[in-house]
């Protein structure tokens, strides 16, 4: 089984990276959202896969019955997936967002902050003072 | 004491609450921002005597014993960080006052600003790892939310790239954090630095340690990772720039310098080889950008970058005395960055233009400002009586000691380079005359309260940079108590596991 989880979470994340490394910005975020959930899948695999018993404590006990599954990797992955869903939410109206003012998702075009015009060299402002 | 560990996280999430509920009354709002960032610089320096005299702290979250609780650490390091950021935030506070606009005000600055702080402090005293990557997260959502704040076209573009980038990091860093966990069976740091045996026999060690490296180093903008930062750093209003600028990269760089010193103490030569050709590379690239820029904050950006190379080169030489020089530098480098941030959203703000070669006359019209920028800008290349030349002495007699001839060239090649760019930024915007139509802009002048906020904070952050620089022994002393800590982490495991 841990193979097939671990199998599936390098398709994932390579897919993911595919999918970062397109032109468009929608694939972009979608590649983000397939990234983080490759991620969590790769936490729960490192968890170590096993049937067996969910860790309760019965009453009058203090430690759950051996053998008992091990809560925590599942604790991570919930946090992580809230984190992710939050900042992909963000993401997602960013790039909406940078759409409507500029009408452009191609990330070819995101040029605004840094703008390519080349160097003119005979501009004497540019120049150092003699 | 313990409850003073708690805090640098508590007092901004405070005020940040405070402030929230204050959103309709901008007067509160100014007045509880400055205000928390001042308790907050009263709180690091007390947490900096507490941990000078009595060596680390660290404290239980809701008394659960050490490696299975949330423990917070705080050892001089982190004291040292946790305390010059209040320094840079009051600062910038007091700054902001002026220089953000009553809209972004109105959205939230305050609110966001105190977040993006709790975020940077909890990063720097948290002994788990991966609360790190939940203090990662929250000073990321505050930061992306600073960037976009007044909606600017080229705001959003360089989001757009920032939140991208960084998102991927984050994965890097969970991936690494998950597969430790699932070798080691643990999170807390300093229980960590016990138990990587099991990692170090299935050979794992380099691979972990390299996507901390890419994680991180993201953050840290190292090379080849770096093409964030200058795409987005001087689309935000100056004070944000210069928090983003003085405080961002360094949690990145404290990241690296706490998790290979205690889970890597030993590299392997790879690891090493990487981490000093990292150095040189980030070092050169950021200097070689900054030399072609026009743009004023865009070539500050590009000298962020160079200036993460050297302390990356101090982690690189896993000595003592190189672990020195990087802790000393990280810690000049925060009020550097921030005041050079500053004064290049006022050179802005004077002369109407970011074009360097379109301003001039700075020299003639504001000496206050022009005295200013030579004490961060000269630190930046390393001229004596500035606290620059220490760190980079330290780095280059560490280098020296290693016989590692290569690197040490590059450093000083990259100094003088440095020293180029900011020469060029002197000689053209402030000692190059003013055109007539210049010369009647700086007429239209703000008025003597708002030039005070301005210039004020600008003024106390170069002051305090060239007092550490003409007398840098206490510092010196604090940063090499550091790099014992770190180098020997010994007290670190205790202080946290007890026994």
């Amino acid at each position: 089984m841990e193979q097939i989880t671990a199998i599936v979470s390098g398709a994932m994340i390579a897919g993911s990276f595919y999918l970062l490394m397109r032109r468009s910005l929608l694939r972009f975020v979608i590649g983000l959202i397939l990234l983080s959930n490759g991620v969590n899948l790769l936490i729960f695999t490192m968890g170590r896969l096993i049937r067996t018993q969910p860790p309760i404590i019965p009453e009058g006990a203090k430690v759950p019955p051996e053998p008992f599954a091990n809560p925590l990797p599942q604790a991570l992955i919930l946090t992580a997936i809230v984190i992710s869903f939050g900042l992909l939410a963000f993401t997602l109206v960013l790039v909406y967002r940078h759409f409507a003012a500029g009408t452009s998702i191609e990330s070819d075009d995101v040029r605004a902050s840094e703008p390519t015009e080349p160097l003119d060299v005979d501009d004497q402002a540019r120049r150092l003072p003699a | 004491m313990k409850t003073l560990l708690v805090l640098p996280i508590i007092v901004p999430a405070i005020t940040d609450v405070c402030a929230l509920l204050a959103r309709r009354h901008r007067t509160v709002q100014r007045v509880l921002g400055v205000f928390g960032a001042a308790v907050l610089f009263g709180a690091g320096t007390l947490i900096i005597a507490e941990v000078h005299a009595h060596g680390i702290q660290a404290v239980q979250m809701g008394n659960w014993p050490a490696p299975f609780g949330i423990t917070l650490v705080v050892d001089p390091l982190s004291a040292g960080l946790v305390g010059i950021s209040g320094f840079v935030a009051l600062a910038v506070t007091v700054y902001a006052l002026a220089g953000i606009d009553e809209v972004r005000e109105q959205f939230g600055f305050h609110p966001l600003f105190h977040l993006l702080l709790m975020g940077i402090n909890g990063a720097f005293i948290t002994g788990d790892l991966f609360n790190l990557y939940v203090w990662y997260e929250v000073l990321l959502i505050a930061s992306f939310a600073l960037l976009v704040l007044g909606n600017e076209r080229k705001q959003l573009d360089g989001a757009v790239k920032y939140v991208g980038i960084n998102l991927v990091a984050s994965a890097a860093f969970l991936s690494s954090v998950g597969i430790l966990y699932g070798l080691t069976g643990t999170l807390n740091m300093a229980d960590l630095a016990g138990s990587m045996e099991p990692v170090r026999e299935l050979g794992l060690e380099p691979v972990v340690a390299m996507l901390f490296l890419i994680g991180f180093g993201i953050k840290a903008a190292l090379f080849p990772l770096f093409y964030w930062l200058p795409a987005s750093y001087h689309t935000p209003p100056a004070p944000i720039a210069a928090i983003f600028a003085g405080l961002l990269t360094k949690v990145g760089v404290y990241s690296l310098l706490r998790v290979f010193t205690l889970l890597f103490p030993n590299p392997s030569g790879y690891t090493q080889a990487v981490l000093l050709i990292v150095a040189g590379a980030t070092m050169l690239l950021g200097v070689f950008g900054a030399l072609v820029q026009q743009h004023v904050l865009r070539l500050l950006a590009f000298l962020v970058i160079s200036a993460m190379g050297y302390v990356v080169m101090g982690l690189g030489f896993f000595t003592t005395l190189g672990l020195a020089g990087a802790v000393f530098y990280v810690f000049q480098d925060v009020p550097v960055k921030t005041s050079l941030f500053l004064i290049g959203g006022l050179m802005e703000r004077e002369t109407g233009t970011s074009e360097i070669g379109r301003m001039g006359g700075l020299y003639q019209y504001r000496p206050l400002l022009a005295t200013a920028f030579i004490v961060p800008a000269f630190s930046l290349a390393g001229f004596p009586p500035f606290p620059g030349f220490w760190g980079k002495l330290t780095l280059i007699q560490a280098g020296l000691a290693q016989e590692r001839w290569a690197i040490v060239a590059v450093a000083l090649v990259v100094g003088l380079l440095t020293l180029l760019a900011v020469a060029q930024v002197w000689g053209r915007a402030f000692w190059q005359s003013a055109t007539v139509e210049e010369r009647e802009e700086f007429g239209a002048d703000d008025p003597r309260g708002v030039r005070a906020l301005l210039q004020g904070p600008v003024a106390v952050l170069a002051g305090t940079l060239f007092a550490l620089g003409c007398y840098a022994e206490p510092l010196l002393a604090f940063a090499h108590d550091a790099a014992v800590h770190l180098t020997d982490s010994g007290p670190y495991i205790q202080a946290v596991l007890g026994g």
